[in-house]
């Protein structure tokens, strides 16, 4: 294999080959002779891969929900609902494989091929960005999402939404999100709606016992048609929390994607500034909502008004808010940079988020278009925080008193410049 | 007067191998070497030619900008090689010593009474001069121009780096009279720093400002105490001199004579028993790294610390500002899923199935290995943690790499020299070369601003 690779050094297949190599072994790369001659332990390919780790569990939840999704739909939620009984079962798993991995494989196979073009193409190496990327996409589309459409949107993700300015690290939107919004906006009719988020819906499969063909509609789409009875009666709290409800394929665990957050946040890998700010930015939208309730400012047959008297903290466990923040919002090269910018950055993401979902009653999921809102101004705060430091820093000049260099000219050149 | 500095954001590096606080004498080099890299952004001018015999203290060649600034020999003997490289620029010169050594003699200048111009002049011709550095650029300092304040850094924080506290013992003398001569050429203050709870000669000097440092390392880097005590603006420029440099200058000035012994720290986890040597300035590394024995074959020797010294080779010469050799194993092997494996053996600031945040005293021994591939910047917030200047690192390295002067005057370059990006290039997770793209920002900003 070591042979094999210094055969191919500097042809044009070699990145390509070189991915596969360095993908089984960390390279044998020694310091240059300028910089630093030891490194720490952390490489990229940790870094992205400590992410996927804490994805993998919420992976494991998609296959079994979707599986109970889509048999509860036919046969009705089962009363006394007990985990072993009903949800962790071999059918549900099964179910679940056979419908999540595909969009896996897709995710991964189409993603990876772009990269690999582009890299020989380019002649740089292979980066880990889509390792990520490829594992949040399956997750964040629906269930029912035709492989076909995924690949296109795929295609068009990575390489609009990252090859275009540059590969992993340049670029400005959210790769995956980019292939959520293609998604959405090619093909807003599949996309949206209620038939997409439970298996089978939109192909029809029938209710037992009865002509009706199943529903999939998701918790904010009944609020969204102020169904909030429905919602009351159908879903309980922890439900929502633990994800036993229709979505996205790996967005409604809460309780999963708090876990990953924490072995992120303990892992150092992603901010916990911006996931603190953005929860906080949600419940402030989420209160000020509930508080224009209150206030008795808004008719019960507003259109709004289901999602608007939706309680503010629960925004958190239904849709894909929480998914969003933890792991879309946390992406280093789209987020802000600074760490003052993270704070706003997280915040309005959050409080954007509530807003959409609640103003937008035909997709009332605003996660995805608000963290693309905030992708597009994270270079705008980074300015603006960055600044802050060069104005202290040109303060500083303007008191400064500049010693006289070599003639008494040169300084009195100098100060008109610096102010 | 003592001013404290606590510095909180940073990374001690433990690494195993450090030297034993004990003295040998080095053996005596035949061959010396003066390395012209050392000596950044100098063009030298040849005063003699190969074949020429030389004093000890008798200049070798001149700065051309400035032809009173002398680089002397460390030794008598004979010059016996100018190695040059592409378009004959000068690269090294090796010098032959004698077996009895002739020393030119300067005659001593009394710094109590001496004038800034005179102790100026004498430190140029006497070979001293190249020990001053100056910042902005991190060149040797430019004798026309009047600095703001002069820094120094006794406080070692540097992995494996020589224990200043020890090898500047019994130098009171010398050193009074460095800082006083120096003393005189800056109308601001001479800064000089110790650790904590020093016994450091340096907190006996007089006319100096004092400051206490703590904390991790970049602690003990003179350009975080820059940052902290006192900030370089624009065109503003201060000096630093590393302590023991002065005492080569101190006993110039007090004896007359360019006397360029030196106590270097052999150090590192390929040398058997890392201690201390009394050697000289440019002396073959292999006269005391044999001496002390080393493990394996396959081993780095570098001319200076783990962070910012320069590569070198068994038989190579220590460097002109070194106080400090280190050898470590090379890492050029592979590892089979040596990224997503959890690693117990090295340092790490992340905790992404890496454990060094649970032994934060323990000692590694690493190896040269890069851990990983050259990839773009991804990963943001993690150098500002090791990072205690007020600047922002990243943006600052993005505005050199991209060569837009504005922005990197603007975002601090003024006040960095490259040793500073050397903590945050041993944690980047981009594997990107920090202290090379400092430093040709820094040339380039440098060539167009001056």
């Amino acid at each position: 294999m070591h042979e094999i690779k210094l055969k191919y050094q500097g042809k044009k297949m070699a990145p390509a080959f070189n991915a596969f190599h360095t993908f089984l072994y960390a390279p044998n790369e020694t310091t240059h002779a300028g910089g630093t001659h030891v490194k720490g332990a952390d490489d990229l390919k940790r870094t992205m891969n400590t992410v996927i780790m804490a994805l993998v569990p919420v992976l494991l939840f998609s296959f079994f929900n979707t599986g109970y999704q889509h048999y509860s739909a036919i046969n009705g939620f089962p009363e006394n609902f007990s985990v072993m009984e009903h949800f962790l079962t071999w059918d549900n798993f099964w179910l679940g494989l056979i419908t999540v991995l595909p969009l896996v494989i897709v995710s991964y196979g189409v993603g990876l091929i772009v990269e690999f073009i582009f890299a020989v193409i380019k002649g740089h190496e292979v980066e880990e960005g889509y390792l990520v990327t490829g594992m949040l996409v399956p997750l964040i589309v629906p269930v029912d999402t035709p492989l076909w459409m995924l690949a296109v949107a795929v295609v068009f993700g990575v390489v609009i939404g990252k090859e275009v300015f540059g590969g992993t690290g340049m670029n400005i939107l959210n790769p995956a999100l980019t292939i959520r919004a293609f998604l959405f906006f090619a093909y807003p009719t599949w996309m949206s709606g209620d038939k997409v988020w439970v298996h089978g819906a939109k192909e029809g499969v029938t209710q037992a016992g009865s002509a009706d063909a199943i529903t999939g509609e998701t918790i904010l789409g009944y609020l969204a048609q102020n169904n909030e009875t429905i919602v009351s009666s159908k879903f309980s709290l922890s439900d929502m929390f633990f994800g036993f409800i229709p979505g996205s394929v790996g967005e409604t665990s809460t309780f999963l994607i708090l876990l990953g957050g924490l072995f992120l946040i303990f892992s150092k890998i992603a901010s916990w500034r911006i996931m603190v700010s953005a929860v906080i930015g949600s419940l402030v939208m989420g209160l000020i909502f509930n508080g224009v309730v209150d206030a008795g400012l808004i008719p019960e047959y507003s259109k709004f008004y289901g999602l608007m008297q939706f309680e503010f903290w629960k925004h958190l466990i239904v849709g894909g808010l929480a998914f969003g923040i933890v792991y879309m919002a946390t992406d280093p090269v789209t987020g802000s940079q600074t760490t003052r910018g993270k704070w706003i950055y997280g915040f309005f993401i959050g409080f954007i988020s509530v807003m959409i979902r609640v103003f937008n009653p035909g997709y009332p999921e605003g996660v995805f278009l608000a963290i693309l809102l905030m992708n597009v101004f994270a270079p705008t705060i980074d300015h603006y925080v960055v600044r802050g430091n060069v104005k202290r820093r040109m303060k500083r000049l303007k008191n400064a008193t500049i010693f006289p260099k070599d003639s008494e000219g040169k300084t009195a050149e100098l100060q008109p410049e610096t102010v | 007067m003592s001013k404290d500095i606590r510095i909180k954001r940073g990374l001690n590096i433990n690494l195993v191998g450090a030297a034993e606080q004990t003295i040998s004498k080095a053996v005596l080099s035949n061959v010396y070497a003066i390395d012209l890299n050392d000596f950044h952004g100098i063009t030298p001018k040849m005063l003699l030619k190969e074949g020429a015999e030389v004093k000890a203290g008798e200049a070798l060649f001149y700065n051309k900008n400035n032809e009173g600034m002398l680089f002397v020999s460390p030794v008598s003997g004979e010059l016996i090689e100018i190695e040059r490289g592409a378009r004959r620029r000068i690269l090294t010169l090796k010098i032959l010593a004698d077996k009895e050594q002739q020393q030119l003699e300067h005659g001593s200048l009394d710094v109590d009474k001496a004038s800034a111009d005179e102790i100026k002049s004498f430190l140029l011709k006497g070979g001293c001069w190249p020990f001053i550095k100056q910042r902005p650029y991190d060149i040797v300092a430019d004798p026309s121009i009047t600095p703001k304040a002069i820094f120094m850094s006794g406080y070692v924080t540097s992995p494996l780096a020589a224990e200043l506290d020890f090898t500047l013992q019994g130098k009171e003398k010398e050193l009074q009279a460095a800082v006083t001569a120096l003393g005189k050429l800056t109308p601001g203050k001479v800064h000089v720093s110790v650790g904590k709870s020093s016994d450091s000669p340096l907190t006996a000097l007089k006319g100096i400002e004092l400051h206490k440092v703590s904390g991790p390392h970049p602690a003990g880097l003179v350009g975080t105490q820059i940052n902290k005590i006192d900030p370089i603006n624009k065109g503003e420029r201060v000096w630093t001199v590393s302590p023991q440099d002065l005492v080569i200058i101190g006993e110039l000035l007090v004896t007359g004579r360019f006397n360029p012994e030196r106590i270097v720290a052999l150090a590192g986890s390929s040398v058997k028993a890392p201690k201390y040597y009394k050697t000289k300035i440019g002396t073959e590394i292999s006269t005391f790294l044999y001496a002390s024995g080393v493990n394996g074959e396959n081993f780095r020797v570098i001319n200076g610390d783990v962070l910012t010294g320069s590569k070198s080779s068994q038989d190579g010469y220590l460097g002109f500002y070194n106080n400090t050799v280190t050898a470590i194993p090379e890492g050029d092997d592979y590892e089979f899923f040596g990224w997503n494996k959890p690693i117990f053996n090295k340092i790490s600031t992340t905790r992404a199935l890496t454990f060094s945040w649970l032994q934060p005293k323990k000692k590694y021994d690493l190896t040269t290995n890069t851990n990983g591939e050259h990839r773009a910047f991804v990963v943001t917030g993690q150098y500002e943690k090791v990072f205690p200047l007020d600047i922002y690192p990243m943006q600052l390295l993005k505005a050199c790499m991209v060569k837009d002067l504005d922005e990197m005057e603007q975002l601090g370059l003024y006040e960095v020299a490259p040793e500073d990006f050397s903590l945050t290039e041993f944690i980047c997770i981009s594997k990107q070369p920090h202290q090379q793209i400092i430093r040709e920002g820094l040339d380039l900003l440098y060539k167009e601003i001056g």
